[in-house]
């Protein structure tokens, strides 16, 4: 037979089969325990955070044996793959993740709950609280995140007293728009959650034990309302604007345009590298009561379908749960600890002290899936009301959708 | 092919065996290199088929498994033989052909009857487990246990050292606690007579049957049970659910309430309330069902679809027709500057479609956009904020990027077109219109028909342009999913399976399966129809 270009495709071709088959199967992943492989944690990683915890997993490895593979994975992509391998009985032993993730890993039964035991009163309560799920520990915390005001201290000496007053400020400094805030076309409830509640109105009521009910829905609280309203005339004052995304606020506060920028600490090193005298404010709040905003918290969960998990519970709770550990993931990513002991020390750091500071009120994120439907309606409805829709019933409206879908 | 050999013995008087073998011999005489090249490339294959085998077995793969080592055997057994000389082109194709299409399709139809999604995601087993774990709620006010794990004969047990009075006690699953002397370490017990303690590596060992441990703390089930979850420390626990395995029930020990297995994939109370997780079952066509009779669904799938439609046919007879408009006009002998014009038109082709939709995007903001500011002078449009408006400003965009394509095919067709057809077009005293319309045109379809079907399929499945423009906004108000004005069904059903917090693959997929249907039966009637249009030429 003549052997020419297809014999080539052919060999691509069987080679693709095979590689592609045997890549299909051979995933990095843990295979079937078998005495050899059961002490070996695989830990799936935010691909940022694994020099972070190099140390920590080889220091393990010293103590008990237990060898400590760190996989590092794409920050978007963590939580689907795991909710998809979890059950295959071939993902991993530990996961890095968030806690609003909890009501969906939860649902899909792929965490198995962790016993804090007497380790539990060293955490912050916002990360404790954020870590449980229906009465349940599923999570162990080692960060705490939330928003603040970034404020240029070049142009405004001075921290805000309060919302009038921080524009206001920023009008004598000559800035157009003197306070920034990421939105969007669907709207970005999350940054503006702190003003909401400082109107009185959470997204949910908590039960006695402070797991959040889904049953008692308090948006549609006369505070609610009241909320909508002002957002109204802030929109049409041109505050709040749908059209600033987060690109368009970073670039008016490096440029000086803005000198307030409702924020996280994601964004600080941004300002500071762009030589920006950065200083961190409490969130000015409309009203009389403090701008609480939603605190969220990064942890490990453990897998329910690990067949490790002994290893897995000492590794979270008697080894990340040590200070020396939260510092060192502290020191690669710039978030709050949320072990008591290692957030004081993390708050010598000015910028640190300052979202500490704020995460005092802070609030944990909802991770009940009723929150799914929440947040379905909420950045619209926000958006149409900055947009000069009318604001009692667009809330109104809000608040029905909600409650239709969570029933 | 080895008989080729034989032919070297040639004897004086060949027998018909022997001349045959001389035939193949002096066919093949020039071919040696041929051959051997085609072993080496055979080796490469099977050498790559064993190292994945080899990989799978390790794995424990064993369907993957057979069914490579079933391909190589064919794929060595077709090259080899003699025979299959069409299998021989065929073979390639077809294998990448059930790789990349045919499983993909059918995994996908697959999950469509499933109830795959959030809250059905693994097997029943796993979500009694899961559902058996998450109901054990901690004693109040119970302390922490210093425990020890310890073995007899195979069976686990739990010593355990009552914190209060530092009194040790021993029980096993079956067996409820009871006291005994145990050594002592640092007030904590680690030894007692009779049973073997573990060591941590021993614990991890068996880690499983560690997790399954759970000691009564008294011949009273309502006390709760010992638990550990690392081996060191132990704790006190009571369930809220009670799973009857013969009666395939879960049953709420607080309010009494049962729950059963309905066939819906969860254990569901009379009331129809469900616990999840449950499980993935099958659930035939409830899908595709939902698809169609759910208002809230249905309202925002059909306007989806309808402006899918609009927007695939609007999109490739906008981008033709003003290719081709262009393509004529550079036709004309006396245009100037042809190759400056020829470059600056391939321009939008040569942008990657990704980045030309963002910068739109950027460039369409009410606020702060480019369009808006500088060459409108401040103006307010809502160009994508605006239902209509952000329709119109996705097909624009989409005609910018997708004309220079169009130009440069309307060129090369339109060089195919023989001079003398107009030449004899203007003889018999007919418009330059009338020469286009019953003329050029018909001649030009034949082409560039299938390039016109293609493009269809391409703008019905766009997703990279609506995902990247518009978001699919703005957004419908009153949908239970989060689909938009500007969504076509592609990212309908992105949204439907990959955001939010109730992921839906099984619905997703029936979506998927249905826009298959369509676009095949439109890609099989158009080229049934450019059949006709041959028969021109």
């Amino acid at each position: 037979m003549k052997v020419n270009k297809k014999s080539w495709l052919a060999l691509g071709g069987v080679v693709a089969v095979t590689v592609g088959l045997a890549g299909c199967a051979g995933t990095a992943s843990d295979p079937k325990a078998t005495d050899s492989s059961s002490s070996t944690l695989t830990v799936w990683v935010d691909s940022e955070r694994v020099d972070a915890l190099k140390g920590a997993a080889d220091a393990y490895t010293e103590k008990t044996g237990v060898k400590v593979d760190l996989v590092g994975k794409d920050v978007s992509k963590i939580k689907d793959d795991f909710i998809q391998q979890a059950p295959t009985g071939k993902g991993p032993d530990v996961v890095m993740g968030a806690h609003d993730w909890l009501g969906e890993l939860s649902t899909n039964g792929v965490v198995a709950p962790i016993e804090l035991g007497d380790s539990a009163s060293g955490y912050l309560p916002v990360a404790l609280q954020a870590s449980t799920y229906d009465g349940t520990v599923y999570m162990l915390p080692y960060a705490v995140e939330n928003i603040a005001i970034l404020r240029n201290a070049d142009i405004i000496a001075e921290p805000a007293t309060s919302f009038d007053d921080m524009i206001s400020k920023g009008q004598a400094a000559g800035l157009a728009t003197p306070f920034v805030v990421e939105q969007g076309t669907e709207g970005n409830p999350y940054h503006l959650y702190p003003f909401q509640t400082a109107f009185g109105a959470p997204v949910f009521g908590t039960d006695a034990e402070g797991n959040y009910d889904p049953t008692d829905l308090q948006m549609g609280d006369p505070g609610g309302f009241e909320f909508a309203n002002w957002l109204g005339a802030q929109g049409a004052a041109g505050n709040f604007n749908t059209d600033i995304d987060g690109d368009i606020a970073k670039t008016k506060f490096l440029s000086g345009e803005a000198a307030f920028w409702l924020t996280g600490p994601w964004n600080v090193s941004a300002a500071t590298d762009a030589g920006i005298n950065v200083a961190i404010d409490p969130i000015p709040s409309p009203t009389s009561a403090p701008a609480q905003p939603f605190a969220g918290v990064k942890g490990f969960f453990v897998s329910s379908e690990s067949d490790n998990k002994v290893a897995a519970n000492d590794f979270l709770v008697n080894y990340i749960g040590t200070e020396d550990v939260q510092l060192d993931l502290f020191k690669a990513g710039n978030v709050l600890p949320a072990l008591t002991a290692a957030a004081d020390t993390a708050a010598s750091d000015p910028i640190i002290a300052g979202f500490q500071a704020v995460g005092a009120d802070a609030v944990p994120m909802p991770a009940i899936p009723a929150m799914g439907s929440v947040w379905q309606y909420w950045g619209i409805a926000e958006a149409a009301i900055i947009n000069g829709a009318d604001p009692t019933t667009t809330w109104q409206k809000l608040v029905d959708d909600v409650s239709a879908a969570i029933k | 092919m080895t008989d080729t050999l034989q032919a070297e013995t040639a004897e004086k008087t060949p027998t018909p065996r022997q001349r045959s073998a001389a035939r193949i011999a002096d066919a093949a005489g020039g071919r040696l290199r041929w051959v051997a090249l085609k072993i080496a490339l055979l080796a490469i294959v099977d050498a790559v088929a064993l190292y994945a085998v080899f990989v799978l077995f390790l794995h424990n793969e064993w369907l993957v498994l057979t069914l490579v080592t079933a391909v190589t055997i064919l794929v060595n057994w077709i090259y080899f033989s003699r025979r299959a000389i069409p299998a021989k082109y065929l073979t390639p194709g077809i294998i990448l052909l059930v790789v990349f299409q045919i499983f993909t399709l059918t995994y996908t139809a697959y999950i469509g009857f499933t109830n795959y999604g959030t809250g059905h995601n693994g097997t029943k087993d796993q979500a009694i487990a899961s559902l058996m774990r998450s109901s054990l709620v901690r004693v109040e006010d119970s302390p922490t246990f210093e425990v020890t794990v310890v073995e007899r004969v195979g069976e686990l047990g739990l010593l355990v050292t009552d914190p209060t009075d530092g009194e040790a006690s021993l029980g096993t699953n079956q067996k409820p606690l009871e006291p005994v002397d145990a050594t002592m370490e640092g007030g904590k017990a680690v030894a007692v007579d009779g049973w073997t303690s573990l060591t941590f590596a021993e614990v991890l060992g068996r880690s499983t049957e560690v997790e399954q441990l759970a000691v009564p703390y008294s011949s009273d089930p309502n006390d709760g049970a010992i638990r550990t979850q690392d081996g060191q420390k132990g704790y006190l626990y009571t369930s809220t659910l009670v799973y009857d395995a013969d009666a395939d029930t879960m049953t709420d020990t607080a309010t009494g309430t049962v729950y059963t297995d309905t066939g819906e994939g969860a254990f569901t109370s009379e009331s129809g309330e469900q616990l999840l997780p449950g499980w993935q079952v099958f659930v035939g066509f409830d899908n595709f069902v939902r698809a169609i009779t759910d208002a809230s669904i249905r309202g925002p799938l059909i306007a989806v679809t309808l402006w899918t439609f609009v927007f695939a046919i609007v999109s490739v007879a906008s981008t033709f027709f003003l290719g081709l408009l262009l393509a004529m006009l550079f036709q004309n002998k006396r245009m100037r500057f042809k190759n400056g014009y020829r470059i600056m038109l391939i321009l939008p082709y040569a942008f990657p479609a990704f980045l030309g939709a963002l910068v739109w995007a950027g460039m369409m903001n009410k606020s702060f956009g480019f369009i808006n500011q500088v060459l409108l002078g401040g103006a307010e449009i809502p160009w994508l904020t605006d239902p209509w408006m952000a329709k119109f400003s996705v097909l624009l965009v989409n005609l910018w990027l997708g004309f220079p394509y169009m130009f440069l095919v309307c060129m090369g067709a339109l060089q195919g077109i023989p001079e003398e057809v107009n030449e004899a077009g203007v003889m018999d005293g007919a418009s330059p219109w009338q020469i286009f319309r019953r003329i050029k045109l018909p001649l030009l379809l034949v082409t560039v028909a299938p390039i016109l079907i293609a493009s269809f399929a391409f703008n019905f499945n766009n997703f990279n342009l609506i995902y990247m423009l518009t978001g699919g906004g703005p957004r419908f108000e009153d949908a239970t999913i989060p689909v938009g004005h500007t969504d076509l069904l592609i990212s309908m059903v992105y949204k439907v399976a990959f955001t939010g917090q109730n992921r839906d693959y099984g619905l997703a997929s029936a979506f998927t399966i249905l826009i298959f249907i369509v676009v095949a039966v439109i890609a099989i009637i158009s080229f049934r129809r450019t059949k006709a249009l041959e028969e021109l030429s």
